[in-house]
C-alpha cells in the first residue's frame, strides 16, 4: 500500500465530517495567522522606531540633565512607545530636576580646543502647552522648541518657504518662528505656506512666522510636522523663563568621531559640574546605543507577541489531537475491518497520521492566507511588516504539530487488536 | 516450496488450545482441537454460543494465536508469525465474511471490494478490474458506486463476499454470515457460497443455523471447546472437480 492510497483514505476520513474538520482547522488557522500577524506587528513597530531614530542622524548626541548619580543614558526613550526620536524627545520635566544644563554649558562645548570633534552645538528649551492663535484659528502645538540656528543643521531640517533662523535672530532676541506644516495648515488653511510673514500669537505672545519647515512626515502616532522652532533667547524671554535647558543637541564632526565627541563632552561637563562619569548629573544619548536599546526592546516585544501566538498554535495542535482521538474511537470497528482484511500497522498509522497532517496542513495554509491578508491592514497605528521566516516557521510548526499530535492517536489506532476492534459497537 | 504432488491441507490444527485468563479464573475456550480441512472442502462449524467456535474462528482467521498447539494455514505455521506477517497472511490467504457485513461506511461498494487489493499493493487499474469482476460474480455489477447505507442487508453481505473472494484466498472464512439476514437473502448468500465452493475454494462457515449447515459437505459440532461430532455429508468438492493447484 502506497502513500497515495493512504492519502486517499485520509482525505475521505477528513471530508466525512466537514463541520468537525472545519472547527479543528480553525484552531490551527488562528494559531498560524496570529503568529504571522503579531510577528509582523512587532517587526513593523520596530521598523517604525528605527526609521524615526535614523532621522536623528548618526552623528548627533543629545545631552540631558539627570538626577545626580543615576547616570541613566536612555531616559525618555526606554519605553517601546517612545517614538519621539525627533525634536520632541525631551520632556519639560527637566525643570524639576536638581541638576541643570545651562547656556554656559552649551557654550563650553563649542570650545574647539576642549572639544575638537564637536561640530555644532544647539541648546534647547521646550515650552509646554503652547497654543497658537491667528485670525481666529487656534492650534495646540505639540512641540514648541527654543533653540539656536545651528539646530536646523544638526536636526537635518530645512525651510521650504521663507527664511531659516539666523544668528541675528538669536542675538537680537527677535520674536520670530519657523512652523511645521501641520501648524501652518491649521492656522491659515490650504497648504499653509501663506503663514510666512504673518504674526501668530503663541500663548498670547506675538511671533512673526519667517518660514515653514520642510515636512518630516509622521512616524507612528507622532506627527513630526506639528512643531514650532524659535530663537532660544526669545523663548526664554517670553514662554519658559531663564531656567535650565531641556537638552543640548551636539553634532560630531562625522559618524566616526561620535564616540570621541561624547568623551570630550563628558570631560567638559564633568569639570564644569564637578562630577565624575560615575556620578554624572547628565546623560548623553548616543544614537547608536539608543538604536541598540530600542532594537533589543522591540525584539523582546516581538518575541513576546510570537510566544503568545505560539501558545495558540499549540492549543490548535491539541485540538487536532483531541479530534483524532475521537475519530480513532469512533472508527474502531473500521480499523478492525481494515486489519482483518490485511492492513498492516504501518497502513493504519499512515492513514490516521495523514489525516492529522491534512487537518493541520489545511489549517496552516488558510492561516498563512488570513495572516497575509490581515497584515495588510494597519494595526494600532503600526503598519505590519511580514517576515518570510515567520510565515515559513508558523506553517512548518503547524504541520509539525499535526504530525506530533497525530502520532499518538494514529499509534493507538494501529495497536488496536482486530478481534476487539471488530466487536466494538 | 512444495515440489511434492501430495496436496497439503488448507487447515491443519493439532492440539490447539486457547486459555483466557490465568489461575483459578482461567477459561479453556478450546481444549486441544485437532482438525484438518482439505482444499476445496466446504465445512460448517456448529455449536451453541460459548462452545468455542468463535475462538476457533479467530485462531483460524489469524486474528488470534493459540495458547498451545500448532496451526498450519496452507502449510504456514502461524505461531511463528509476527504482527505484520499475520496481516499479510490474512490479506493473501483468507477472505472474511462477518455476520454484520462489516463494510467500511461512507465508502462505495467498489472501493470496499478494492480495499484488500489496495493493502496487497495491487495497481489501481488492475484493482478496479478485479473488484468489478468480483462484484459481477456476486450479481452486483451495477451497484459498484453505491454506499453500504444505500444497499439492503443481503446486498451488503454479497459485497462483503465479493471483498472476501477478490484476492482469491485459499480459505473463505464466514462467521454467522446469514445471522442478520432474512430468509430470501439467506438463500441468496448460501447459493453464492455453493457457487464459490463449486469454483474450488475452501470454505469454513461458523453457524448455529441448520439451514446453513445443510449446504456444507462436512459438519463439525463443538461443545465446551471440544469437537463432539464430525460428519461428512457430501464428498469433498461435490460441486465441482477440484483443481489442486500447486502452492
Amino acid at each position: 500500500m502506497n502513500v497515495r492510497e493512504s492519502a486517499r483514505f485520509a482525505v475521505r476520513g477528513v471530508t466525512a465530517n466537514p463541520l468537525r474538520t472545519a472547527l479543528t482547522t480553525l484552531g490551527i488557522l488562528i494559531g498560524v495567522a496570529a503568529v504571522i500577524v503579531l510577528v509582523a506587528v512587532g517587526n513593523g513597530s520596530s521598523a517604525a522606531v528605527r526609521e524615526s531614530l535614523s532621522r536623528l542622524g548618526s552623528n548627533t548626541l543629545t545631552v540631558q540633565a539627570s538626577q545626580g548619580g543615576t547616570g541613566g543614558r536612555a531616559g525618555g526613550f526606554g519605553g517601546f512607545g517612545g517614538f519621539g526620536g525627533g525634536p520632541g524627545g525631551v520632556s519639560s520635566g527637566t525643570q524639576t530636576r536638581t541638576a541643570e544644563l545651562t547656556l554656559d554649558d552649551a557654550e563650553a562645548l563649542t570650545d574647539a580646543t576642549l572639544a575638537p570633534h564637536v561640530l555644532r552645538v544647539a541648546p534647547r528649551v521646550s515650552a509646554s502647552s503652547v497654543t497658537a492663535t491667528y485670525d481666529g484659528a487656534t492650534h495646540t502645538v505639540s512641540t514648541f522648541l527654543g533653540t539656536s540656528p545651528s539646530y536646523l543643521a544638526i536636526n537635518d531640517d530645512s525651510v521650504q518657504k521663507g527664511e531659516a533662523l539666523t544668528a541675528e535672530d538669536w542675538t537680537g532676541r527677535r520674536r520670530v518662528a519657523l512652523v511645521g506644516s501641520t501648524v501652518a495648515e491649521d492656522l491659515v488653511g490650504g497648504d499653509g505656506l501663506d503663514v510666512v510673514g504673518k504674526t501668530v500669537q503663541f500663548n498670547g505672545i506675538a511671533f512673526t512666522v519667517v518660514g515653514v519647515l520642510t515636512d518630516k512626515g509622521s512616524t507612528g502616532p507622532q506627527d513630526e510636522d506639528d512643531r514650532v522652532l524659535a530663537p532660544l533667547t526669545a523663548v526664554q524671554d517670553t514662554l519658559t523663563g531663564y531656567g535650565s535647558l531641556s537638552a543640548i543637541s551636539v553634532q560630531a564632526k562625522d559618524a566616526d568621531s561620535v564616540e570621541t565627541a561624547q568623551a570630550e563632552i563628558e570631560d567638559v561637563l564633568n569639570s564644569r559640574h564637578h562630577v565624575t562619569s560615575q556620578d554624572a548629573d547628565y546623560s548623553i544619548q548616543n544614537p547608536t546605543s539608543l538604536l541598540t536599546a530600542v532594537t533589543s526592546t522591540s525584539q523582546t516585544f516581538t518575541v513576546l507577541l510570537a510566544s503568545v501566538a505560539a501558545i495558540s498554535l499549540l492549543v490548535g495542535g491539541i485540538g487536532v489531537m483531541n479530534i483524532m482521538l475521537v475519530t480513532v474511537t469512533e472508527r474502531t470497528r473500521e480499523i478492525g475491518i481494515r486489519k482483518a482484511i490485511g492492513a498492516r500497522r504501518g497502513d493504519i498509522v499512515g492513514q490516521f497520521l495523514l489525516e492529522a497532517v491534512l487537518l493541520s496542513l489545511f489549517g496552516g495554509l488558510m492561516g498563512v492566507l488570513v495572516g497575509l491578508v490581515g497584515s495588510r491592514f494597519e494595526i494600532v497605528g503600526v503598519q505590519p511588516v511580514v517576515s518570510a521566516s515567520s510565515v515559513a516557521l508558523a506553517f512548518g510548526v503547524a504541520v509539525g504539530t499535526g504530525l506530533f499530535f497525530g502520532l499518538y492517536p494514529a499509534n493507538r489506532a494501529a495497536s488496536l487488536r482486530p478481534i476487539e476492534a471488530l466487536r466494538y459497537e | 516450496m512444495t515440489g511434492v504432488r501430495v496436496p497439503r491441507p488448507v487447515l491443519d490444527l493439532r492440539g490447539v488450545t486457547k486459555v483466557f485468563g490465568a489461575g483459578d479464573t482461567a477459561v479453556h475456550a478450546l481444549g486441544g482441537v485437532d482438525l484438518v480441512v482439505d482444499r476445496g472442502d466446504y465445512v460448517a462449524v456448529m455449536g451453541a454460543s460459548g462452545s468455542g467456535k468463535s475462538t476457533l474462528m479467530n485462531i483460524v482467521g489469524c486474528l488470534d494465536v493459540p495458547t498451545r498447539g500448532r496451526y498450519l494455514l496452507d502449510g504456514v505455521d502461524t505461531r511463528r508469525l509476527d504482527e505484520g506477517r499475520q496481516a499479510l497472511v490474512r490479506n493473501r490467504k483468507i477472505g472474511f465474511v462477518f455476520q454484520s457485513f462489516n463494510l467500511i461506511p461512507r465508502t462505495s461498494a467498489q472501493s470496499n471490494v478494492e480495499l484488500p487489493l489496495a493493502y496487497a499493493g495491487v495497481k489501481l487499474a488492475q484493482r478496479r478490474e478485479r473488484a468489478a469482476a468480483a462484484l459481477a460474480r456476486v450479481g452486483l455489477a451495477d451497484r459498484g458506486h453505491h454506499l453500504p447505507s444505500e444497499l439492503s442487508g443481503g446486498q451488503q453481505q454479497r459485497v462483503a463476499i465479493a471483498r472476501a473472494i477478490v484476492t482469491e484466498p485459499v480459505l473463505l472464512l464466514a462467521d454467522e454470515p446469514t445471522g442478520a439476514l432474512d430468509s430470501r437473502s439467506t438463500s441468496e448468500v448460501l447459493d453464492l457460497f455453493d457457487d464459490v465452493s463449486a469454483g474450488g475454494r475452501t470454505i469454513l462457515v461458523i453457524t448455529h443455523e441448520e439451514e446453513v449447515a445443510e449446504r456444507a459437505h462436512r459438519v463439525i459440532r463443538f461443545r465446551d471447546g471440544h469437537i463432539v461430532s464430525d460428519e461428512r455429508r457430501a464428498p469433498r468438492g461435490a460441486h465441482a472437480v477440484v483443481t489442486e493447484g500447486a502452492a
